[in-house]
């Protein structure tokens, strides 16, 4: 339950408009190091975010979101994600990225020396996440 | 004093003119709406970015890292931003001559252009041209800023220039816009004024030196994302402005005319009187 003394703020802010504000008490999301969940009075940090799901649990409930690249700023009242990209599981067309996924799959594996993995497997990742958050709506 | 005909035919004239600047204001006022919610939109996230970025550097400022010092190379590469079409006052050639009037020569500049225009008048003036994406400024993306910005950085990195600056017109208001050039790479962050505020002790993961290499491109991304979104309501702005001063010029010269017109006429008539009356009087 979102007790009064234990639910912070949560801003997600992207390059087209400010995605989410609101409160939670507790918010998951995708780092460079690993998945972390972060709760009220969590020491300042600033870390980079990976394309994944962002959990943000206000109570009984929950919201879910797809981010990709960016970071967060964490201080003990409030967590801030800059995005650069950043969709609400109602807006994800699921059959557009299922065909990202296959394209980016088949150009890993076609390993032609003009593809850029790099560029490929990033693909994949936002293909996954995207995946991944309209199938838990 | 001209025929009456060719009052006529150039007051005509000038309708037509006065009707087309009248509808290209009325596009452009409609256009600048749009354009100027956008840059509300941005806003946040830039300065949101601006306050980290600068929050960061204030503490590491002793931190040796390739972003924050200059490079080896005189080079120095400039980001044009200017528009397609014309018509819009001042606007372009305000751009142009930031860059042509600054204290840089003109064999060290790499020029990165983003509208037509600028090519234009930066390729005549003999300027080196290395990438015109004049296509982005019709609506710009996040995606755009950033496949420009990596090619600029990626430049930088590889030590072909050694600094990185930004011209553009930043829009103050709908009736102000100012043409302006700042410095995007190396990182130059007031540190005096940031300081005060950043008394949280701050912990970075990776590391701060890792989270610097990833935060510094998309604050330079961010940059110019904001800077692409402020010229298109810049260039509508500035637009909308001299049609309407067009229309209202175009105004002035028909009533100018109209009096020449009814001049002209009245001196007809009364020419035409004139000689009537001494026709009549020389046969009685």
């Amino acid at each position: 339950m979102a007790e009064g003394n234990n639910i912070f703020k949560v801003e997600i802010i992207t390059p087209d408009r400010v995605f989410y504000t609101g409160e939670a008490d507790m918010i998951e999301f995708n780092t460079a190091d690993g998945q972390i969940g972060v709760y009220k009075n969590h020491i300042p940090l600033t870390t980079v975010i990976e394309p994944g799901v962002v959990i943000i649990h206000d109570g009984e409930h929950q919201k879910v979101a797809a981010i990709h690249a960016g970071f967060a700023e964490i201080l003990g009242e409030k967590v801030t994600l800059l995005a650069e990209m950043a969709e609400w599981p109602e807006e994800i067309d699921i059959n557009r990225a299922e065909a990202a996924k296959e394209r980016a799959e088949e150009r890993i594996s076609a390993k032609a020396a003009t593809t850029d993995l790099k560029r490929a497997e990033f693909a994949l990742h936002k293909a996954l996440t995207r995946i991944d958050a309209a199938e838990r709506k | 004093m001209a025929s009456m005909r060719d009052i006529k035919r150039r007051k005509s004239s000038i309708q037509s003119t006065q009707q087309i600047t009248k509808a290209m204001k009325l596009v452009s006022t409609v256009k600048l709406q749009k354009a100027k919610t956008r840059a509300e939109q941005t806003n946040p996230y830039f300065n949101y970015m601006y306050n980290t970025v600068s929050s960061m550097l204030a503490r590491s400022g002793s931190i040796n890292h390739p972003y924050l010092t200059a490079g080896d190379s005189d080079k120095k590469a400039v980001v044009v931003i200017t528009s397609n079409r014309g018509l819009a006052g001042g606007y372009n050639s305000n751009v142009v001559k930031l860059v042509t009037d600054s204290e840089f020569k003109k064999e060290e500049l790499d020029i990165y252009a983003v509208g037509g225009k600028g090519v234009e008048a930066l390729s005549r003036r003999g300027y080196n041209i290395v990438e015109d994406a004049s296509d982005i400024i019709e609506s710009p993306t996040y995606q755009d800023a950033a496949e420009l910005c990596e090619k600029v950085l990626s430049a930088f990195t590889r030590g072909e220039v050694g600094e990185i600056y930004l011209a553009y017109t930043h829009f103050k208001n709908t009736v102000s816009q100012e043409a302006k050039m700042i410095k995007l790479l190396p990182v130059e962050i007031d540190l005096e004024e940031n300081a005060a505020q950043s008394n949280v002790l701050m912990n970075y993961e990776p590391n701060e030196e890792e989270a610097l290499d990833m935060i510094i491109p998309k604050y330079v991304t961010s940059l110019f994302y904001g800077a692409l979104v402020e010229a298109v309501a810049s260039e509508n702005g500035a637009r909308m402005q001299a049609m309407d001063s067009a229309t209202s010029n175009a105004e002035e010269m028909i009533s100018d005319l109209s009096l020449k017109y009814n001049r002209a006429r009245q001196g007809s008539i009364t020419q035409e009187l004139t000689e009537i009356i001494a026709g009549a009087n020389a046969i009685s």
